[in-house]
């Protein structure tokens, strides 16, 4: 195991989702290029990410801990950090209920400097102009 | 200023139902404490909540988790009847990494509700609770659940 956090693909970014980050294998978070080459993340649907069981609804804490780890991925790949980055503050606005279904997330690099990146996060179901959340974080880069 | 929660026969009765959703299990939270306005919750160390496997500390993700849930069940406190929390928005600051190998508490505080909203604030600790792990604020909607499901609890 490398003691760097280099990744040179998604399908690497992917890879170590499952293999080294176990909170990230507990909810199932798995990553896919997107039609612009850019990541997407999947968090795909199960049972144990559920809060409310009436609606049923996915846990709100799911969709951040997801968001969260989303963002720290993406800066992986985008080469801004070869250490994980250290989450220093997030902030989360919950739009729709998720649905238990697949959910999408894709984030934005807003600015990022030698030492802090800000980082817009969004997550959606069925249709990307409906996001059920959206986030912003910034990171400690080592 | 301690006083009980506002109805101990309901609180009785939902809290069980509240820490039974699927990813509190899944998380192995447990409810330690509960007063008027407050609640403490409690999170085990387990090896598939680290977020880090050079340093073992715990994801960031568990926190918000934690703080989410502690932040809602500390409104069931005030509450004499079921009704659906949806979470508006949360911020968290990230004071120090969570340690492995040592339980993650959360204290949390429904300092404000009003008739639609909730106001909460959450501090989340290991052994020191003066050295917190991180602070939490949200907000909260408030909805009324339909008599047939609250019936039902």
């Amino acid at each position: 195991m490398s003691p760097h956090w280099q990744v040179n693909s998604i399908a690497e970014l992917d890879q170590l989702l499952q293999a080294r980050i176990p909170y990230a294998a507990l909810l199932g978070i798995r990553a896919r290029a997107g039609e612009d080459g850019e990541p997407l993340f999947l968090l795909p649907y199960r049972e144990a990410n559920i809060g409310n069981v009436q609606l049923p609804a996915l846990h709100g804490g799911v969709i951040g801990g997801f968001l969260e780890n989303a963002a720290v991925m993406h800066l992986l790949w985008a080469r801004e950090a070869f250490e994980l980055p250290k989450v220093v503050d997030f902030s989360i606005d919950y739009l729709r209920s998720g649905k238990p279904l697949d959910t999408w997330a894709r984030c934005e690099i807003v600015r990022q400097g030698k030492r802090i990146a800000n980082v817009l996060m969004s997550a959606w179901q069925d249709d990307p102009a409906r996001p059920i959340a959206q986030a912003r974080a910034h990171f400690l880069l080592a | 200023m301690w006083l009980p929660v506002s109805s101990p026969e309901f609180f009785e009765r939902v809290s069980p139902w509240f820490m039974a959703m699927p990813h509190c299990r899944a998380l192995g939270l447990q409810l330690r404490a509960a007063s008027r306005g407050r609640v403490v919750l409690a999170l085990p160390f387990r090896e598939a909540l680290i977020g880090n496997p050079l340093t073992r500390v715990l994801h960031g993700g568990v926190v918000t988790s934690l703080i989410d849930t502690s932040s809602a069940a500390s409104i069931f406190t005030l509450l004499d009847a079921v009704e659906s929390l949806a979470t508006l928005d949360l911020r968290i600051d990230y004071l120090r990494p969570a340690r492995p190998d040592a339980t993650l508490y959360c204290e949390a505080e429904c300092y404000r509700l009003t008739d639609h909203i909730a106001f909460t604030r959450a501090t989340a600790y290991q052994d020191e609770p003066q050295r917190p792990v991180a602070h939490g604020v949200a907000t909260f909607a408030r909805t009324p659940v339909p008599a047939a499901v609250a019936g039902a609890l």
